[in-house]
């Protein structure tokens, strides 16, 4: 993109689910030129659905996991006291450690006074990378019935590069996978639909962006006579309304056939160019 | 005492709605809204709030700047770059997990309690409401929701209500974990988008790993007819039952924008559908009343 100063990280949020995170990220990305594309809704990632790249590499990630050598120690349990999440235990004569609940961050082993523990790799999920077009794809999956995404997270993110435009697609909500997800972008894009479930939604979302001091812009999906309350919202936040996508059923029954929107219907391409313009700081835009 | 819960994977495919108009049809149960993040059953069935209390979800750590000597063993164990050059902690990158404590030689780090929500017990027109804000960018989101499922449940057996309906939150992780376990039923809902149906697979092998009965609803069925019927196909492969599917119908945003359950606002295609596969859910989950499903 000419109208580019300095390369931007551009993460797409939204607190409510299903209000077109996905649509606007990989929309942004095909509109985008050269960019990358970072799939960090690890618990549902959708991005390569419509983006379909062909994946060239996949990488395991792991978190350190303690495991306790029973000969060396001598059971004092600071272990299991310097744990905070109840992830080890001393039971009679051993030490029993629950890998679900671990963090991972090495506090019981710095607790050991015998050097009994050691920590090894527990595989949560996976990384992949491949490429569609101009845009390189990167796509974290958490393991089913693994509690934390966090870690798959940051493993996606290690494969930002600096020197490029890239966007980032975040899990819904506003806690730690949103955060970790979001944290480090120059901008975030709120997707949100005219309805008081979206606009209750992005209030929240506002409100994670203000504690990281991330600047936001809003984009309202669907959008269409509902409008006005986000309007009004936006303007009492002083949030830039980036854009819109109409509410149309088309886009909805494309979407539905594994289409990409701004493949179905030429405008919304457009509307998203318009958005990734003054997301980049063209008239309208932020800052 | 019996507990629904309501998941999808993907978000915004339609939980809330389904739940609100199960609680308005069934007349009396008690409500759960463990979609803590971004809780909106609210919005629908606006609870009056008799009690509000603080969530106190893990610990965060705090530098006494008096006895920190400034040596870095604290910044080397941190594994999640909470703490600053000038050794003071990122509230929001803190895991809480004590390593700093466990190696400062001065004694200079504390663990204190961290108030990471709010959770609301309520009456609404239906019966008892339980409810919870995660305040933004807090973890812990897991042990507020089963806060929010255990005080329901307290709440059912109080009054003797024999039904519990659980909305869940969007995903896999450890929210939707925690609102799954020992339920009596899920019911996933989808919509017929290859979003839709990939998330679909991943809530059930949830459901199977967590041992939780499983039953699957399409909701806007008809934007795609062919992924509908997939849909069926893989559940009869996988031996799960499915219900009545829901039609795409103007009045389910039309409901929310007027913060009324969906079968209250008419009598439409989509709010006969939810009547219809309310029963399927009731004879699934062995109530008196229902039909089984499909």
């Amino acid at each position: 993109m000419s109208v580019l100063s300095s390369p931007r990280r551009i993460a797409v949020a939204s607190g409510k689910g299903g209000t077109g995170k996905t649509t606007v990220a990989v929309g942004l990305a095909l509109v985008g030129g050269r960019c990358q594309l970072l799939d960090c809704d690890v618990e549902e990632p959708n991005a390569h659905l419509f983006l379909q790249p062909a994946i060239a590499e996949t990488e395991a990630v792991t978190t350190p996991v303690p495991t306790v050598d029973q000969e060396r120690c001598n059971r004092c349990g600071r272990c299991a006291a310097a744990c905070q999440f109840h992830a080890l235990a001393v039971m009679g004569r051993q030490v029993l450690v629950f890998p679900e609940l671990c963090h991972g961050c090495g506090a019981c082993a710095l607790a050991c006074p015998e050097a009994a523990i050691r920590e090894a790799p527990r595989q949560v999920g996976v990384v992949e990378r491949g490429r569609a077009g101009q845009v390189a794809f990167v796509q974290g999956r958490l393991n089913v019935g693994e509690p934390m995404a966090t870690p798959v997270i940051r493993a996606v993110k290690a494969h930002l590069d600096p020197r490029q435009l890239a966007f980032i697609d975040t899990a819904p909500g506003t806690a730690c996978p949103v955060v970790e997800a979001v944290k480090g972008s120059d901008l975030c894009l709120l997707v949100t639909e005219p309805t008081p479930f979206g606009l209750a939604d992005l209030r929240l979302a506002v409100e994670v962006m203000e504690m990281l001091a991330v600047p936001c812009g809003v984009v309202i999906n669907r959008a269409g006579p509902g409008d006005r309350a986000t309007e009004e919202f936006c303007r009492s936040k002083g949030v830039p309304l980036l854009g819109r996508i109409p509410f149309d059923r088309r886009i909805a029954e494309a979407y539905a056939r594994g289409i990409h929107p701004t493949r179905a219907l030429p405008e919304v391409g457009r509307r998203l160019a318009e958005i990734l313009y003054r997301a980049l700081g063209g008239p309208g835009g932020v800052r | 005492m019996k507990e629904l819960v309501v998941i999808s994977g993907k978000g915004g495919t339609g939980k809330t709605t389904l739940v609100g108009s199960f609680a308005a049809l069934t007349g009396r149960s008690v409500l759960a809204d463990c979609d803590v993040d971004a809780p909106d059953l609210h919005l629908l069935l606006h609870p009056t709030v008799q009690a509000q209390e603080e969530f106190a979800g893990g610990a965060e750590a705090v530098i006494d700047r008096e006895r920190c000597t400034g040596c870095g063993r604290c910044r080397a164990a941190c594994r999640f770059e909470a703490i600053t050059p000038g050794f003071t902690v990122e509230r929001i990158n803190c895991e809480g997990c004590g390593a700093c404590r466990v190696v400062c030689p001065a004694d200079a780090v504390e663990l204190r309690e961290r108030v990471a929500g709010d959770w609301f017990r309520g009456e609404t027109a239906y019966g008892p409401m339980v409810y919870a804000r995660l305040r933004p960018t807090e973890e812990n989101s897991g042990k507020l929701v089963a806060l929010v499922r255990k005080e329901a449940r307290a709440w059912a057996e109080r009054e003797q209500i024999d039904l519990l309906l659980t909305d869940g939150p969007p995903g896999i992780g450890c929210p939707v974990i925690a609102s799954l376990g020992h339920a009596d039923l899920a019911l996933v809902v989808t919509e017929p988008t290859p979003a839709g149906v990939h998330d679909l697979e991943r809530a059930l092998q949830l459901c199977r790993h967590f041992g939780v009965p499983a039953l699957v609803c399409v909701n806007k069925f008809d934007l795609n007819p062919a992924l509908d019927e997939q849909v069926r196909q893989y559940c009869a492969r996988q031996q799960i039952a499915v219900t009545t599917s829901i039609p795409f119908d103007d009045a389910v945003p039309q409901a929310i924008g007027q913060g009324v359950p969906l079968t209250e606002l008419d009598g439409g295609p989509a709010s006969r559908a939810v009547a219809a596969l309310w029963q399927e859910v009731q004879a699934a989950l062995g109530r008196a009343g229902g039909e089984p499903g499909t």
